[in-house]
């Protein structure tokens, strides 16, 4: 029961400000994420996709409605949550190896070892971890002698080092070209398959929402709702070629008539 | 240019400006009274350099204590002002009318509240090179990206956690560069105050040697106050270099 509802938000809200200046940013929204789950939230620019992820990393407090995790109120339980953004913003003062441990040194129970661990234990952590994403010889190097698709891999590392019960990914892609991004989705659903931990993305890349999610909710313009609920179940692991399916093509035009409505027709006289 | 005709063409630019003066001041018959020639003036440092040692000392070790102490309490102030908002918008209005006083016109209150000397010259050099560490320390900590400090807050990271990890190391660069301005702002007020009240001081040394004609010696005052300086300066480069050289993007 519990491992349905890993995550369940129950007729959450939110509203900023008050009298005339309140604005609803989420109208009162219930969603259920299964442990283990890879769920995309895609909609339009100020929809409050990143509104529901600030809510369940306890960045936001909810106006209305509660929140629950793996049964319990969030709050009540320590949440351990890996976060990446579309900056990948590493600390350029420290290696990459070093940016890729940060959350050891804050989370418990990782914490109380720190100091005795960050040149074995941990090392070799953040350095398997490094390896897996194809970083294994910049371990050492500063992060902005990184290109913008190794710091976002390094970004993800971060993200994961510390084993987070939930990782949300808000726009981790966004600021990479088409060949790069595709390559990271590649690495992404590699590092979730072998760790199987549970993903919320939030994307605007309708693409990028169907190639890795096992579901798609889609929301409604500002104030933002889930309007469709939709599985994909395309076979694990994916290879790009499936971007190129008839069926992926027509996942994408469905979730695009969603959010923006059906294309409008060309105008005649153009020729 | 390469680096080296680089440093080449500034070594030579400060040699042209004083061979310039010195021939200058030859062609044009210039009386020693309004402006002497640089082999003049250190003619007249080495002359008098037994009695200006004493001077320069006293004047280095007011600027340096001013310096410490403005330090910390810049620093101390402005990881206060710039970890919270509270503090920001309670304090920077006072703080800035604080800066925008004239430095000079305290030292006869500090005069008048500790007595001519060695005191004034210290508080003056502290006061005047506080504000310059608290602004830029303020803003390094303050503008720490908002999606760096989600990061660190979803993983409930506590607020001195974040300022130690994130706001500190951050701050340094900025740290680092007021220093330099920090410390040349001292050396202006430790002279203020020694011209004003002290009997010690290079300071003071400019003032007696003027007051009887004595320009050469005013001027190697001159000259022992800018190399002290560029001294320092250089130091804290070399400081900030070392410190903060991350912010530089150095390839080595």
């Amino acid at each position: 029961m519990t491992d349905d509802r890993f995550v369940h938000l129950e007729r959450v809200g939110v509203t900023f400000g008050t009298g005339k200046t309140r604005t609803e940013a989420l109208t009162p929204t219930d969603l259920a994420i299964k442990r283990g789950d890879f769920v995309a939230l895609v909609g339009p620019s100020g929809c409050g996709k990143s509104t529901i992820l600030k809510l369940i990393s306890e960045l936001l407090k909810p106006s209305t409605g509660n929140i629950f995790f793996g049964g319990r109120e969030l709050g009540a339980k320590p949440l351990r949550v890996g976060m990446a953004f579309q900056s990948a913003s590493l600390l350029p003062w420290m290696t990459v190896r070093d940016n890729v441990m940060l959350p050891l040194k804050i989370v418990p129970p990782f914490k109380k070892d720190y100091r005795a661990e960050r040149h074995r234990a941990f090392r070799d952590r953040a350095d398997a971890l490094l390896a897996q994403v194809g970083l294994e010889d910049f371990a050492d190097k500063s992060p902005w002698q990184l290109s913008g698709g190794m710091m976002q891999r390094a970004n993800l590392c971060r993200a994961l080092i510390h084993d987070p019960d939930l990782l949300l990914l808000d726009e981790p892609f966004g600021a990479l070209d088409q060949f790069t991004r595709e390559e990271l989705w590649q690495t992404l659903q590699d590092l979730w398959i072998d760790r199987g931990s549970t993903v919320i993305l939030v994307t605007h890349d309708l693409r990028e929402a169907a190639y890795l999610a096992n579901r798609i909710c889609v929301m409604s313009p500002r104030p933002g709702r889930i309007v469709e609920d939709r599985a994909v179940d395309f076979v694990r692991p994916r290879a790009i070629d499936i971007t190129f399916e008839p069926e992926f093509a027509r996942l994408v035009q469905d979730l695009r008539r969603l959010i923006v409505g059906a294309p409008k027709p060309p105008k005649a006289d153009a020729a | 240019m390469t680096p080296a005709m680089r440093k080449f063409a500034s070594a030579a630019l400060i040699v042209g400006v004083f061979v310039f003066w010195e021939l200058f001041c030859l062609v044009a018959g210039i009386s020693e009274l309004i402006l002497p020639r640089p082999t003049r003036i250190l003619a007249a440092f080495w002359e008098y350099a037994p009695a200006i040692w004493p001077h320069a000392w006293q004047t280095l070790y007011t600027t340096l204590v001013g310096f410490v102490c403005g330090v910390a309490i810049g620093l101390s102030l402005g990881v206060l002002i710039g970890s919270s908002r509270l503090a920001y918008d309670t304090a920077y209005p006072l703080l800035v009318g604080i800066s925008s006083i004239p430095k000079v016109a305290v030292v006869p209150i500090f005069v008048l509240w500790f007595g001519a000397g060695t005191v004034p010259a210290i508080l003056t050099a502290m006061i005047i090179c506080i504000f310059p560490i608290v602004v830029n320390v303020a803003t390094g900590i303050a503008t720490v990206e908002p999606e760096l400090e989600d990061v660190m807050r979803s993983l409930k990271a506590s607020k001195w956690e974040i300022l130690w990890n994130v706001g500190l190391p951050r701050s340094m660069p900025y740290f680092f560069a007021s220093l330099k301005v920090a410390i040349t702002l001292s050396f202006v007020g430790s002279v203020i105050a020694e011209t004003v009240a002290s009997n010690k001081g290079v300071g003071n040394m400019m003032m007696i040697a003027s007051s009887s004609f004595n320009v050469p010696l005013v001027f190697s005052g001159l000259m022992v106050l800018a190399v002290m300086g560029v001294s320092l300066y250089a130091l804290f480069s070399l400081i900030e270099r070392r410190m903060a050289g991350w912010a530089m993007r150095k390839s080595n």
